[in-house]
């Protein structure tokens, strides 16, 4: 069992749905970028995503488009961003780490010395945006033996004929993608979600999340309502960019600001434990 | 890998891979629709009025076959191979993009999509895209960089004048990379009607092996003027790569006639070895993976792709189509590089034998002609792809030369 299938099996456990959080590594900067990392699990984050900034990340809404390149500005680089996960690991070891990015850059740094090197790091999966099935036989099977699990997106394009390529070789949990888009920009329709849900439940056993568009209280109760996790992005980037300073440094506003968005958005859901343990 | 293969014109593989290179690297949101396109445009292949629509297109609207004219006082100027142009700067819109255009939006119409998105950087692609998204009534959104907007005003005012609207694209450096990122993103957010015409031969598979095919009609032109003018096949071809679509539209024809040999001239702005001063992917980059498909790239130690520079909007992009990669490493055909400065003299000096006004792009190819013309032979036939022509580009070089308009 992973780290990730730990965390799945807990949160059933207490009957609550999962808070899923993305920040990008080395966004605004290093320093601060790690002190944020290590304060998301008190602040109500189930598992982290941790974005590996990439120049080009045309998945990506203008809001997480902005972070990657904060964070490239600032000098952050692959080994640098290992490095973030190493450091976190030191003090937790119980809180997933997903790397999450786009594949050149760990094509670049060397597929196998990535994929040994994030799991010596302490990352328990990977989500490469833009390396879908067909495409992912020179990284699989080095992750499959180093033990990350590897985190697919299905969305509402991924037809039936489909889905069975799409989940086939994924693990931890499946990352629906909530809207026909980019991240950050419209709102999820959960009656609509819901419906997707129940297909792709129809086909796997995995925990679900949904992400993209997630921005308040609201979408986190009744998202987390049809699905095992909800991941927050954008919003919390967006945060994170309107606390700095002209030059775009950090400023002592950006980490409580992002956490307290963290620990506000993850109401919903530790009130829901607790309901349900009544 | 020198070893000669039985036909270097197989590829791609049915999963879009030219050995290495290439493939369908695409977010999850993306892949459907790009195995919908690979159906559709597989089964347009197989429909002989796919094919006969086209060429009456290409005949009456774009004005094909456009000429293959013998270069008589270059050739005398450079003392050496007999240099020959193919004329696509007198394609309607004035450049070799009209024939991929042409070939892209019968497939959108055939495939029911009522909306048009591009990218473009130097304005011609966008320009080719607004016309033909005017000829068939379709509404169409072009993806420009917004500092190209700047540089390329005419070409911005002609797309306005089409009636497409231009968006300026000022994520990342507002460049022709970031266009073609807002493109995607366009494409993502309205799969269901529409219809994302990419200019070159890259992207995810099948734009690579589509937009080749289209542009194909370059080089089996060439094939028959030349056997109708000299009796025989061409003996050296030479065109500009940036992405690398009009190099491709020649080259393909030919690859498995081994006595042909091929080069492809990339930007070397103001020199391979000035960091970031270039856009020469395959003479000055690494392999990597951007825009759905793995290829050489201008990107730094650490996988961040780079900006890249040339005098030459539409030869500034920091990659290059995935097969033109694949023959590199093949060995089929030689990449080599030209400077800012080269090329510019090369417009100067077919300007003024020539009287021909030939586009920055195309001035790269040129510039590679001066340096090999005068080592062959006098009965070796050169062609080289005259793929646009200039007047987009008189701004900036008064701006270059310092001249007054």
């Amino acid at each position: 069992m992973t780290r990730i299938d730990q965390t799945f099996a807990r949160l059933k456990a207490e009957g609550r749905g999962g808070l899923v959080t993305f920040i990008t590594a080395g966004d605004p900067d290093y320093e601060t970028s790690l002190s944020m990392l290590r304060g998301l699990p008190a602040a109500g984050a189930d598992i982290i995503e941790l974005g590996m900034p990439f120049s080009d990340p045309m998945a990506d809404g203008p809001a997480i488009q902005a972070s990657s390149l904060r964070a490239l500005k600032a000098g952050q680089t692959m080994k640098k961003t290992l490095s973030m996960v190493r450091e976190f690991r030191k003090e937790d070891q119980v809180t997933p780490v997903v790397l999450m990015g786009y594949y050149n850059p760990i094509y670049v740094y060397a597929v196998d010395r990535f994929v040994a090197d994030a799991s010596e790091a302490g990352a328990d999966g990977l989500i490469i945006v833009d390396l879908p099935p067909e495409e992912d036989e020179e990284l699989r099977p080095a992750a499959v033996e180093k033990g990350l699990n590897l985190i697919r997106l299905a969305t509402p394009t991924t037809d039936e004929a489909r889905l069975p390529a799409v989940l086939a070789n994924t693990s931890g949990f499946v990352y629906y993608v909530s809207i026909a888009g980019i991240t950050g920009t419209a709102a999820p329709d959960v009656t609509s979600v819901g419906a997707h849900v129940e297909r792709i439940k129809a086909r796997t056993d995995l925990p679900i999340a949904i992400g993209f568009g997630v921005k308040s209280q609201e979408q986190v109760r009744d998202l987390a309502a049809v699905a095992e996790g909800v991941v927050v992005g954008s919003a919390l980037v967006s945060a994170i960019a309107g606390t700095l300073d002209e030059d775009g440094r950090a400023t002592a506003e950006t980490e409580p600001k992002l956490l307290g968005l963290v620990q506000y958005l993850a109401e919903p859901l530790r009130q829901r434990a607790e309901a349900s343990a009544i | 890998m020198t070893e000669p293969l039985n036909t270097y014109r197989g590829g791609p593989d049915e999963r879009g891979h030219f050995g290495l290179f290439g493939g369908r690297y695409v977010a999850e949101t993306l892949m459907p629709l790009i195995l919908d396109l690979e159906r559709a445009y597989n089964a347009a292949k197989e429909d002989p009025s796919f094919q006969a629509e086209l060429d009456s297109l290409n005949a009456h609207y774009s004005g094909r076959p456009s000429p293959l004219y013998f270069a008589e006082r270059l050739t005398e100027h450079l003392g050496g191979a007999k240099i020959y142009f193919k004329r696509d700067e007198l394609n309607h819109t004035g450049s070799h993009k009209i024939n991929n255009c042409l070939g892209q939006i019968q497939l959108a119409r055939r495939m029911g999509k009522t909306r048009i998105i591009a990218e473009t950087g130097a304005g011609q692609h966008g320009v080719a895209v607004a016309t033909v998204a005017a000829r068939f009534g379709l509404p169409c959104e072009i993806y420009m960089g917004a500092t190209d907007i700047e540089r390329q005003k005419p070409n911005v005012f002609r797309m306005r004048l089409l009636g497409a609207k231009v968006n300026p694209v000022t994520s990342g450096s507002g460049t022709l990379k970031d266009a073609m990122n807002d493109a995607l993103r366009d494409w993502v957010a309205n799969v269901h009607d529409t219809f994302y015409i990419i200019g070159t031969v890259a992207g995810p598979h099948p734009y690579p092996a589509m937009v080749r095919d289209f542009q194909s009609v370059i080089g089996k032109e060439v094939r028959e003027q030349m056997m109708e003018r000299e009796g025989r096949l061409p003996d050296t071809l030479v065109a500009c790569i940036g992405g690398g679509s009009n190099a491709m539209g020649l080259f393909h024809p030919f690859l498995d006639d081994r006595s042909v040999a091929i080069y492809g001239v990339e930007a070397g702005g103001h020199g391979i070895d000035v960091p970031n001063g270039h856009a020469a992917s395959m003479t000055g980059g690494q392999p990597g993976v951007l825009h759905g498909n793995r290829t050489y790239l201008l990107q730094n130690d650490d996988g961040q792709i780079l900006e890249g520079h040339s005098i030459s909007a539409g030869l500034d992009y920091p990659g290059v189509g995935p097969e033109h990669a694949w023959l590199r490493d093949s060995g089929r055909v030689t990449y080599v590089a030209v400077t800012d400065r080269e090329a510019l003299e090369a417009f100067q000096l077919c300007t003024k034998l020539e009287g021909i006004i030939p586009a920055l792009e195309p001035s790269h190819a040129l510039a590679y002609v001066r340096k090999l013309a005068p080592a062959l032979p006098k009965d070796n036939l050169l062609v080289m792809n005259m793929c646009g022509r200039g007047d987009k580009d008189i701004f900036a070089v008064a701006e270059h030369l310092s001249m007054e308009m």
